[in-house]
């Protein structure tokens, strides 16, 4: 199948006259990525889940001792574990919202004729190819709550964003919208800017208002790709570890992936760390798979 | 159902011209077709209607009204495009419900089905319904895309060469039915398109385009029987006018080509010796044993009820038709001539007719 999509190489191509094959340079690029996966995801993926059975600590000498489904048992019946999770399922729920609503409202903003168009959308997409980790130093100096040029601007005195257990979750979503949002900008842009104009002529012709026809026509028809955003965007936001991590240290803050870390690598409980991954892993292609589902059917209507 | 005035109007994209000081009348109910090639400015004054652009110069009135300042919506006019603007991802219905749906006019719940219904058996499209934009062929999508302007009982209509991208069988029969729709409707049509006999078909009056400029304005048979100029001669039928240079001398027509037809006095407007060029339409031209004219028979299409000649007179091809019964051989030397009386008088440097100049 795989080759039958491959297109035959030219034969006056340099390629050709090495007396290479289609199937050789098929080969030259597939293998080391594939090696590449094996070593770095399968192996670990399927190792971890051996430990997920055990009373593995990596910290120590000890041989691993298999306690069947000990750990999950123990995880699951941990409410703690579920206060994690509610963290996480709120964090999530804030910063995707906050990510659609200012993204795509950039995006509409953008999708006309302006000057300086090219110039302004590569100036806003600048948060997102920032590193994580620089992120979130920045951020934590500008929520400072005596010298930070937020509470500096808005006036809000020594408001404490990062100290103040209520507000630090709220705070790290608002960075995560603030880098995230132009991802989500990106996409529905290219998704607009494929709308037809002659739709909205007609819709115009048809004396169609502006909410209408952005319910009935520019929606329907960027739906497809904003799901695609949004499907990327949660599973990232499921997985945030560093931009909480770094900013504050709030039990309030504490995110799925923060426990898993600490529980690995700090309280070195190397079996039940695996059997949490698990579990996350098998939550995020859950939510994944409703997504794909639905963005089938959005696609299909 | 509106009256549509065009005063003066010019519009410019950039340094293109698209239009130049364009004077239209269309009256209360009638068929009007512009007719004219790609990039002569047809569309543009559509949209410019429509209210989709807004022109350069001049002035638009809508039932005597000048709209300058009106939007697409406030016009009321249907616009069906070329490519359909079909809503994808709704049904038939859901598409013909749309310009019933806005907040700007409510309709009960119940009329919006009852008008569906109607326009829907209007067009026979009953069947399709139900069904998604993009499981229709094209017909079917121009169907619809007419049922959702006339859904909505505009004042006027819009049409941009809504027929062209059919096949012919097609074309033929919804010719027919727009006509006929336009008809019952009472409604003011106007209709653009580059195809010739679509405008001869449908057109109440016809208004001849070129790059921008309205060149001619009047009946199909007016534009027919007395183009204002060689343009619109060459423009307007099939196959078009034959166009003969020559000069006048005696009360003959004198062809470059050496041939005399017989032309006689009394037409007062053209003197001797100018040079002239002689527009003829085909089916004015006869073949006869006794006939001044000499030509050979270049080619013979045979149409059914008539058959088209290509003559060959010297370098230069003119057409005849010819009745089918008519036994003619490639390269037979036939006598023609032809009738005197619908020969059309062109200056041969401005291609302007005689009659016309005045």
């Amino acid at each position: 199948m795989a080759t039958a999509v491959m297109t035959s190489l030219d034969t006056k191509s340099r390629s050709a006259s090495r007396g290479m094959s289609d199937i050789r340079i098929r080969n030259l690029f597939i293998i080391p990525t594939i090696l590449f996966l094996i070593v770095f995801n399968i192996f670990p993926l399927i190792y971890s889940l051996g430990y997920s059975f055990t009373d593995f600590r990596a910290s120590s000498n000890a041989p691993a001792n298999f306690v069947g489904l000990q750990n999950y048992r123990a995880l699951l019946n941990d409410p703690f574990i579920w206060l994690n999770f509610a963290i996480t399922a709120k964090y999530v729920i804030i910063s995707v919202t906050g990510q659609v609503i200012v993204g795509f409202g950039t995006a509409m903003l953008l999708n006309r004729d302006i000057p300086l168009k090219g110039l302004l959308t590569t100036l806003l997409l600048l948060p997102m190819m920032l590193s994580m980790a620089v992120v979130g130093l920045f951020w934590k100096l500008l929520y400072d709550p005596s010298f930070g040029i937020i509470n500096y601007t808005f006036g809000l005195g020594s408001f404490e964003w990062l100290s103040n257990p209520d507000m630090a979750l709220y705070a790290v979503a608002i960075t995560d919208i603030w880098m995230w949002s132009p991802f989500v900008m990106l996409l529905s842009l290219a998704g607009l800017s494929a709308v037809p104009k002659h739709l909205y002529e007609a819709a115009a012709i048809d004396r169609a208002g502006p909410f209408y026809t952005f319910f009935r026509i520019t929606l329907p028809l960027v739906a497809p790709i904003l799901m695609i955003a949004i499907i990327f965007r949660t599973m990232e936001a499921f997985k945030t570890f560093d931009l909480a991590y770094i900013l504050t240290s709030q039990p309030t803050t504490e995110v799925i992936s923060i426990r898993l870390y600490k529980m690995a690598f700090q309280e070195w409980q190397t079996g039940r760390s695996c059997a949490l991954a698990y579990i996350v892993l098998i939550m995020v292609l859950a939510i994944t798979n409703i997504y794909v589902k639905y963005l089938n059917k959005v696609k299909e209507r | 159902m509106a009256h549509i005035e065009l005063k003066g109007i010019t519009k410019t994209f950039g340094n293109h011209t698209a239009l130049k000081n364009l004077n239209i009348d269309i009256a209360d109910g009638e068929f009007f077709v512009l007719l004219g090639q790609t990039g002569a400015g047809k569309t543009t004054t559509l949209r410019l209607i429509a209210g989709l652009e807004k022109p350069t110069a001049g002035q638009i009135f809508i039932d005597g009204q000048d709209v300058a300042d009106w939007g697409a919506a406030e016009r009321d006019v249907a616009l069906v495009l070329q490519q359909y603007s079909l809503y994808p991802r709704y049904t038939v219905r859901e598409n013909l419900e749309f310009p019933l749906k806005s907040r700007i006019r409510r309709v009960e719940q119940a009329e919006i089905k009852e008008r569906v219904d109607r326009v829907a058996k209007t067009l026979r499209i009953e069947h399709l319904l139900d069904r998604k934009t993009d499981r229709l062929s094209g017909g079917e999508m121009q169907r619809v895309s007419i049922g959702r302007a006339i859904v909505r009982k505009p004042r006027v209509f819009l049409m941009d060469e809504p027929l062209s991208a059919l096949d012919a069988k097609l074309r033929e029969a919804l010719r027919t039915e727009l006509k006929n729709l336009q008809m019952n409707l009472g409604a003011t049509f106007l209709f653009v398109t580059h195809d010739q006999i679509e405008a001869m078909s449908m057109g109440d009056k016809i208004g001849v385009l070129n790059n921008g400029q309205l060149v001619q304005m009047g009946t199909p048979q007016e534009i027919y029987r007395n183009p204002v100029n060689t343009f619109v001669a060459r423009a307007v039928g099939s196959p078009p006018m034959n166009l003969i240079a020559g000069t006048l001398a005696g009360g003959e027509a004198v062809a470059s080509e050496g041939y005399r037809l017989p032309f006689g006095y009394g037409h007062g407007i053209a003197m001797d010796g100018r040079p002239l060029t002689f527009g003829i339409r085909p089916e004015d031209l006869f073949l006869d044993s006794g006939a001044p004219g000499e030509a050979r028979v270049h080619d013979v299409e045979n149409h059914g009820v008539e058959k088209i000649v290509t003559l060959r007179t010297g370098e230069k091809f003119i057409h005849a038709t010819v009745p089918a019964q008519t036994v003619l051989q490639i390269e037979d030397t036939v006598r023609f001539s032809w009738n005197p009386e619908k020969v059309v008088l062109f200056d041969s440097g401005s291609g302007v007719s005689l009659r016309h100049a005045g």
